[in-house]
């Protein structure tokens, strides 16, 4: 769909959800479109960050196909983020990779990653990656100096890559009118930050997301908090192994110590949680969201938790001789999802909350004024 | 249960009233069918389409604020039906009112508080959270749960009534014909008001240009087998819930966002360009039911809203764009009205404006004066460009023609006496209740209460 065909739509959904209002209490997509009279592309990339894709307005609607209006306003929000993330991208040749993300293409990308890897392995220290000897001397295999370049720069371009979308969200949200005052009071922040960290609007009015008619599971919340949480502990542990690093602790570590625990944790946790949203994804009714997004989706889920199964395997066998091959394969696995991290799905976490404190923010704009 | 197998209750439509009257003969153990007409994606009849039910309380309670005592309800029945109204089954209405909430709770309903827009209503009305789609989804998904059988796309064509006893209906489902034998009959499938055949008996060639709101299944089949079947009728075949609506809505099924919200705002004129009735008489809330058939009986059942600049924003959004116009001249030829007299309402109407200070949010004290018919608040002078313009039509929620029932949900024959077992419940009967007027959200109440009713009574005749 051509982005002004689906801004139209947009537009057209909108007007039809904001003469009718029924859902107005399900979420603050509703109310912050209650407040909007037009919908242009930035009211629009707004709204449709601020939803959470919960469904329930999908069921409720009196105008949800085969009505002739044919609404859906999951389904549109779904295709409208996207749209969002592709105009937020930098640099903005690489938005179009939002699009073309797919499983297949995420496993080449890590096979890829981890071919290169291989390659350098063999090149600087051959035999110590067939025969990494005792001691699960990672560094052995991969020099640490090399792992620091790679990862580092990286990391840096994600982070730039990151910031800038960042700040064009905030941007564009910022045009969305009406204006709000600029700056939250801390209560107000507080409580936005409350909503994200524990998707508070995925369970409208107390009750779970619906993933099919009038059935309501908590699973999709808590998968998403198991991976979610997961993410942070296991980027935990690498940020405590770095600092032990270079305050002269290097690696290996015992099973007991902080890296080893919180990795070994989130990554448990980082597993059920993608496995389990994999599986979740299936069961969902189709019409909830995009189907063209299902690569992006699966893409980012496959990556984090082969990520997280291959981490788990390198701790577990990291006396043994596979481990200069898997210690390979992780990485490989690991750069692929940095690298894609700013044109997946990892993005649709940056904006909600961007959305959500923008949203805050003019709640109490309201209040106050 | 296979086809074949004898059920003790049958109720025929699956909208609120039906789901209601299911449930409690269900609760009393009775084997129940429903037959919806409608496939399941547009299951619930009009219900479908609202948002809220009226119930009286005595005390606030965690959705309602203040009280809404029984009495007054019964009052707000009776004043806008200018009395005619079955004082007996109003009542009953009024007090079970406050039960409906509770028992809805049980099945599974949430509700949410009233926000803007309908603050008018925190007082009387309990809104469904999501709406009325939204409820009929949680019953369906109750009735699936507590045994109740559910049959869609299940047309019934004939109701087998002999002397007063129901022994079968004929159900035509996906080609295929059915007699489905019961004890007992529950008619919950709505009034005639997508029937436009037997709306033209009614209104004349008027009705060509009327627009159904709810539900295209709605033809009033059952209400038309009840009366032949001897039920005795109750109300004027003329008298419905009409509202006046946009022009451009579709002809079935446009619910809530074809209404308008502006005519209070502006003035009004028919296809001649000539104003006709008090377009500020009261608050829009109250008077939003009589505007229906006062486009009805305007020349081609049309008529147009016309609006300036400064009062965009006041009402609530249309879901058809303003037809728009940087002069009164202008409007008239893209509404196709004659502009000479256009220009001249307009100019007269101006000229009568009083000063005053005006106040969307309460009767205020901006008036014409020597006008025929006066404005008699929020008169402002149309001077302001763009001028907006928006076509009405009158948009039929329901007809009030009815079979004549008991406080027990027995349908009666013409000379009093009830049929067997044969019940009524929802709009096929809100007539012995509604003659005249509406008040929001009380045919949601009418078919909770009755549809519990008449699923009580059945499930008692059908299994004893």
């Amino acid at each position: 769909m051509q982005q002004n065909e689906l801004t139209r739509e947009g537009a057209r959904v909108m007007t039809v959800c904001n003469s009718c209002r029924y859902c107005e209490q399900y979420c603050p997509a509703f109310q912050a479109m209650e407040q909007r009279l037009t919908f242009a592309t930035a009211d629009l990339n707004y709204l449709a960050n601020l939803c959470h894709g919960c469904g329930e307005c999908l069921y409720a609607c009196q105008y949800a196909p085969p009505h002739e209006f044919a609404i859906n306003v999951p389904k549109t929000f779904a295709r409208l983020r996207v749209q969002s993330y592709e105009q937020y991208a930098w640099p903005a040749a690489l938005g179009a990779a939002f699009r073309r993300q797919g499983v297949s293409l995420a496993l080449l990308l890590a096979l890829g990653m981890a071919a290169l890897l291989l390659a350098a392995a063999v090149a600087v220290n051959g035999g110590a990656l067939l025969a990494p000897g005792t001691g699960a001397d990672f560094y052995a295999v991969v020099p640490h100096r090399v792992m620091v370049a790679l990862f580092g720069g990286v990391g840096l371009f994600v982070l730039v890559a990151l910031t800038v979308g960042v700040v064009r969200c905030r941007r564009d949200f910022a045009a969305a009118e009406p204006h709000e005052r600029s700056g939250l009071a801390g209560s107000g922040r507080a409580r936005a930050w409350h909503d994200v960290f524990t998707l508070r609007h995925l369970h409208v009015d107390g009750r779970d997301c619906v993933t099919a008619l009038e059935v309501r599971t908590p699973w999709r919340r808590w998968l998403h908090h198991a991976t979610f949480y997961g993410f942070l502990l296991c980027f935990a542990s690498t940020s405590v192994a770095t600092l032990y690093h270079f305050s002269g602790l290097p690696a290996p570590y015992d099973y007991a110590s902080a890296p080893v625990l919180l990795g070994t944790l989130g990554g448990l946790s980082l597993a059920l949680g993608t496995a389990g949203l994999l599986l979740q994804h299936r069961r969902r009714d189709a019409e909830l969201s995009d189907p063209a997004q299902a690569g992006l989706d699966r893409a980012f889920l496959v990556l984090l938790l082969l990520t997280a199964v291959s981490g788990l395997l390198l701790l577990a066998l990291r006396e043994r001789a596979v481990m200069g091959v898997l210690l390979v394969a992780h990485l490989g696995i690991v750069l692929a999802l940095f690298v894609t991290l700013p044109y997946g799905k990892l993005v649709h976490g940056l904006y909600r909350t961007a959305a959500l404190l923008k949203y805050r923010a003019h709640v109490e704009h309201r209040q106050a004024g | 249960m296979s086809n074949g197998a004898r059920y003790d209750v049958v109720v025929i439509g699956g909208g609120n009233a039906g789901l209601c009257a299911a449930f409690t003969a269900r609760e009393r153990g009775a084997r129940v069918l429903v037959l919806e007409r409608a496939p399941r994606a547009l299951r619930g009849g009009n219900s479908r389409h609202t948002r809220n039910l009226r119930c009286a309380h005595a005390a606030p309670t965690e959705l309602l604020t203040d009280a809404y005592p029984e009495e007054e309800l019964l009052a707000d029945l009776e004043r806008t039906n200018e009395g005619e109204t079955d004082e007996a089954l109003a009542q009953l209405v009024a007090a079970r009112s406050n039960e409906c909430v509770p028992w809805m709770t049980g099945l599974g309903a949430r509700f949410q508080a009233a926000l803007r827009g309908t603050l008018q209503l925190k007082r009387t009305n309990a809104f469904f959270l999501g709406g009325g789609t939204a409820l009929m989804n949680t019953y369906y998904a109750a009735a699936e749960k507590l045994g109740i059988d559910i049959r869609y796309d299940a047309e019934v064509t004939e109701l087998a009534i002999r002397d007063g006893t129901f022994a079968w209906a004929t159900v035509c489902s996906n080609g295929a014909t059915d007699e489905i034998h019961a004890n007992a009959v529950v008619v919950a499938a709505g009034g005639f008001e997508a029937n436009l055949d037997w709306l033209r008996e009614a209104w004349g060639d008027a009705a060509r240009n009327f627009i159904v709101r709810g539900t295209p299944y709605n033809t009033g089949t059952m209400l038309r087998a009840l009366l032949d079947a001897g039920a005795a009728p109750v109300g004027d075949p003329r008298e419905c819930h009409a509202v006046a609506i946009d022009g451009r809505a579709p002809k079935f099924d446009g619910g809530i966002v074809t209404r308008l919200d502006c005519v209070p705002l502006g003035i009004v004129v028919d296809r001649d360009g000539a104003r006709f009735y008090d377009e500020g008489e009261d608050a829009w809330p109250k008077r939003y039911a009589i505007w229906g058939k006062l486009v009805a009986r305007q020349r081609d059942q049309v008529a147009y809203s016309i609006v300036d600049a400064k009062v965009r924003g006041l009402y609530m959004p249309s879901v058809y764009p303003a037809i728009e116009a940087a002069s009164i001249r202008e409007l008239a030829a893209r509404l196709e009205l004659p502009a000479e007299r256009l220009e001249a309402t307009v100019a007269a109407f101006n000229r009568a404006v009083q000063p005053g200070s005006f106040d969307h949010t309460r009767l205020d004290d901006c008036r014409t004066v020597g006008l025929a018919p006066d404005k008699t608040h929020w008169a402002q002078r149309l001077d302001t460009p763009p001028y907006a313009a928006y076509p009405l039509r009158p948009g039929i929620t329901f007809t009030y023609l009815s079979v004549r029932v008991d406080a027990a949900a027995r349908v009666l024959a013409a000379h009093g006496e009830p049929f067997e077992n044969v019940y009524a419940a929802g709009e096929v009967m809100a007539g012995n209740v509604l003659r005249k007027g509406y008040i929001a959200g009380i045919g949601m109440t009418i078919g909770t209460v009755f549809g519990r009713i008449a699923g009580e009574s059945a499930a008692r005749h059908a299994t004893k």
